[in-house]
């Protein structure tokens, strides 16, 4: 067993590293392409050489880092194969349709359109040419749609039924994948948030320009569209972020908790504003779990159902049995123990059925298939041997989703400030210290973006697929020291591109948009 | 549709890319040829300026090809990238250093030089042509894994597919599944020079320079290929009888002599395609290195190539036939029918594939278009 969780542990850590490091250049990929593409607009319209300079320069930053993130994208597909191959059987009936119609729809518009838009220049039309750059930035959104459809799945599966003769899930409606509330939120979030990451960098990179005392029409431009855009994109992330809460209570309530570090719930229960978690505390030792924090009355309940008097379960509520129906009402179902006892029977259910299979006993097979159905629910859980191993991961949980709000909180802040300066005459972007303010924004997005990836995949642990299969029944069947290998030999690789990238894009800013070509 | 009809449509489907990616990794074989001039040459410009247009679609091809599997035949994905996991994490990471090196190989502060990056480019070239020819000779000449789906509740060790420890090594240092590995690699580096004379047909000494690498190349990957066609052709393979069992799914296999010999004589027409494809890749190979100026080479070899890999895949999956043979335990052998998604799925996958032919167009037009202007 330990050496299995030693597989496991670095399973994830190697799927953890290679989707933060893709995630680095993914947000910047789907906000750089709609600010590019409204820059192209304005120069398609105005044919002012000024705006095909500045059209020019942000494309070839987003050509930099658009490669990287085909780089590092390619590793995370072919990951569930490797690394998680029960997983790729277990649902893979459901899960390979979004990432095959991903490639079919999106990678090949990408391709095809982002050769357009850095070779076409002189070879199509300009309005082939712009429409190339809007199909590129279309083509980013729609991959990000299909593989969040992928993710939200695995965050509240439905849409599928078990087939016991085959061993795996099965999809019996397509249009509940696609179209799950979870998923749509995700997309939206996650698109909006590549909105916010684009603008502060265009911002950032603007700032320092004005800083050096250079192309200071240029800077000013670029921020005035990069303002509005990271502005819209904040207000949207936090809309969509608002609905995430919504859906996370009603459908992981164990993460939302974790989220929180609220191990025991009330009606009207308060926020953490921000709180220091006590390292030594344990779901059932009664100790308060913060050494000190500061929280806003009826906040979380207000979160979760956008009502004050809402009951919101902690750890030991779920862990008992005190849960939310999906209408955000308060309900008392199986505690964790008799779930782990319910997904037993399922298991043993499903020993039964294949027995009965391999004697060709239809009798019993269709016996033990009807206890099977009746005891799936809880599937998962049988894997597990006490509740305790279904709470995720609480410190990294709480305070990604933390730094996560307040970083949030603080872009909302930069982006009015931002606009609103902008709008009259960019006063305050002739101040040097809201230039380095500027600047320094550029650390905290990426922060505030990875954050919410961390809240998202730690908070969903122990499970790989919620309820449905807990991460150490999806690995691959290797030793712990062949992917310790390949991680750090991803940990290499990556980062010596990543400091290439760095690099390249110093040097191209260094030489501003004139001679970006 | 049944599901039998979907699952054969599916394998079509994944045929198809496949062929399709073998021509497109002419882009592989062409980088193979930059350590080869000095980085600053125009020759070197001249290869950059071809293959950095073109990478992205070859690239592409192949994240799709995995997608489509994963999602057509998961048993196979499940099994062979949690099994051969060293040989496609090779594949992986090669595909990782091509995907920047064009993008920085000549931007200031590149950090390590543009040789660099050509030398990953090259490495791309050999690693992927020939790792990719491994993993697709293991379609006849069988892998070191086995199946047994009732250990998904084993809590100890729960995994279905297990492969040998050597995990994918052993398949790369198999003679057959070489031999096809560098036919691959001497194909895609005869079409890589094909493409350089398409597309650079000032006759110059540039294109005297790429009518040499066609004639070379062309002779060691037709001594290849011969060999491998030989090998396969007597080999001994797996034939599936379907013996039903109460699920439906029961299959047994037993060997028998001169397998894909006889698959290609009893699905005659698929033997008529092998020889089309394999008399026009010929052709292009002749006709190129031997004509003074013909820079049509590698619309024949294209079409050949296409032709016959089509073929191959339709041997090693159709005709009752397990495309993926287990060489310590037949019976974990994987056909299209015990390792295909479900009928739903395959159903609602087919409605997707309809949009094939958009994709393919609208490629078309945006290149067509590129070009036009271009040659004006």
């Amino acid at each position: 067993m330990d050496d299995l969780m030693t597989v496991v542990d670095w399973s994830r850590w190697q799927f953890a590293l290679t989707a933060m490091y893709h995630w680095l250049f993914v947000p910047l990929t789907l906000g750089l392409s709609v600010i590019v593409g409204i820059m192209e607009t304005i120069y398609f319209r105005t044919r002012s050489e000024k705006w095909l300079h500045i059209t020019k320069f942000w494309m070839t930053l987003f050509g930099i880092n658009f490669a990287m993130g085909v780089a590092t994208g390619i590793i995370l597909e072919f990951e569930f194969g490797t690394n998680w191959s029960n997983y790729s059987w277990f649902v893979g009936d459901i899960f390979g349709a979004p990432l095959a119609i991903e490639g079919l729809l999106a990678f090949f518009m990408e391709a095809t359109f982002i050769a357009v838009m850095f070779f076409g220049w002189k070879k199509v039309s300009p309005g082939f040419h712009l429409a190339s750059t809007w199909l590129t930035a279309l083509g980013a959104s729609i991959s990000a749609l299909w593989i969040l459809i992928a993710n939200a799945w695995m965050q509240y599966p439905v849409g599928m039924e078990f087939d016991p003769a085959q061993m795996r899930n099965v999809m019996d409606n397509f249009w509940d994948v696609v179209l799950s509330p979870v998923a749509i939120n995700k997309f939206f979030h996650a698109v909006f948030d590549g909105w916010v990451v684009g603008a502060v960098f265009v911002c950032g990179v603007s700032a320092w320009f004005l800083l050096k005392n250079k192309r200071r029409e240029f800077a000013l431009d670029s921020i005035r569209i990069a303002g509005w855009t990271g502005l819209a994109g904040i207000v949207l992330t936090l809309w969509t972020g608002d609905g995430s809460a919504v859906q996370v209570a009603r459908v992981q309530p164990m993460k939302l908790a974790a989220m929180e570090g609220l191990y025991n719930g009330k009606v009207g229960q308060e926020i953490v504003g921000f709180g220091l978690l006590d390292p030594s505390k344990t779901h059932n030792d009664g100790k308060d779990p913060f050494l000190f924090d500061i929280s806003i009355p009826y906040g979380l309940s207000i979160l979760a159902n956008h009502d004050a008097n809402t009951f919101v379960p902690g750890i030991n509520d779920l862990i008992e049995g005190i849960s939310l129906t999906p209408e955000g009402d308060t309900i008392r179902t199986e505690s964790y123990a008799e779930r782990i006892a319910i997904g037993k029977r399922a298991h043993e259910a499903l020993r039964d059925f294949d027995r009965a299979m391999t004697d060709g006993d239809a009798a019993a097979m269709a016996e033990a298939r009807a206890r099977l159905k009746e005891d799936y629910r809880y599937f998962g859980y049988g894997y597990l041997d006490s509740p305790e191993e279904a709470i995720p991961p609480v410190g990294m949980t709480f305070y990604s989703f933390h730094i996560m709000v307040l970083a949030g909180g603080y872009l909302l802040l930069f982006f009015i400030l931002a606009v609103i300066s902008s709008a009259r005459g960019g006063r305050l972007w002739e101040r040097k210290w809201w230039q380095w303010v500027a600047i320094l924004t550029i650390p905290v997005v990426w922060i505030c973006s990875e954050a919410g990836w961390v809240t998202a995949e730690v908070g969903r642990q122990p499970w790989i697929i919620e309820g449905l299969m807990p991460a150490r029944a999806a690995i691959s069947a290797i030793s712990a020291s062949t992917v310790q290998l390949t991680f750090w030999m991803f940990a290499a690789v990556f980062t010596a591109l990543l400091v290439a990238e760095i690099t390249i894009m110093i040097n191209q800013i260094r030489r501003g948009p004139e001679n970006d070509h | 549709m049944e599901l039998e009809s979907l699952q054969i449509y599916w394998w079509l489907l994944i045929s198809v890319l496949g062929a399709l990616l073998v021509f497109l990794l002419f882009v592989q074989g062409g980088q193979t040829f930059l350590l080869s001039v000095s980085d600053s040459s125009e020759a070197s410009r001249r290869m950059i300026s071809s293959f950095g247009h073109k990478w992205e679609l070859s690239f592409t091809t192949l994240v799709v090809f995995g997608g489509a599997f994963f999602a057509s035949f998961p048993l196979f994905y499940s099994t062979s990238f949690g099994g051969a996991y060293w040989l496609w994490m090779l594949i992986l990471i090669s595909f990782v250093l091509q995907a920047v090196s064009y993008e920085f190989r000549t931007k200031p502060g590149n950090l390590f030089g543009t040789r660099t990056y050509d030398t990953f480019l090259f490495i791309n070239g050999c690693v992927g042509c020939i790792l990719l020819g491994v993993a697709v000779s293991m379609f006849f000449f069988g892998a070191e894994f086995s199946v047994s789906k009732g250990n998904i509740l084993d809590g100890s060790s729960p995994v279905i597919s297990v492969w040998a420890p050597t995990h994918g090594f052993e398949a790369i240092f198999n003679w057959k599944n070489l031999l096809l590995g560098f036919t691959v690699l001497f194909l895609a580096r005869t079409q890589g020079a094909l493409y350089l004379l398409n597309n650079n047909s000032d006759p110059d000494s540039f294109f005297k320079a790429n009518r040499r690498r066609v004639l070379v190349n062309g002779v060691v990957f037709v001594v290849f290929f011969l060999i491998f066609a030989g090998v396969l052709l007597t080999s001994t393979g797996l034939e599936t009888t379907f013996d039903g069992g109460i699920d439906g799914l029961r299959s047994t296999f037993a060997p028998r002599e001169f397998k894909y010999f006889y698959n290609l004589v009893e699905m005659p027409w698929t033997l008529a395609i092998f020889l089309i494809g394999v008399v026009m890749v010929l052709y292009a190979i002749i006709r190129s290195a031997l004509a003074d100026h013909w820079t049509d080479g590698i619309w024949w070899s294209g079409t050949g190539t296409i032709l016959v890999v089509l073929c191959l895949f339709w041997i090693a999956g159709y005709n009752n036939t397990p495309y993926y043979p287990s060489l310590p335990d037949p019976s974990s052998s994987l056909t299209i029918f015990n390792s295909s998604s479900s009928h739903f799925t395959l159903t609602c996958m087919s409605w997707v594939s309809i949009i094939v032919p958009v994709v393919a167009a609208y490629i078309a037009y945006a290149w067509y278009a590129m070009d036009r202007k271009h040659n004006d």
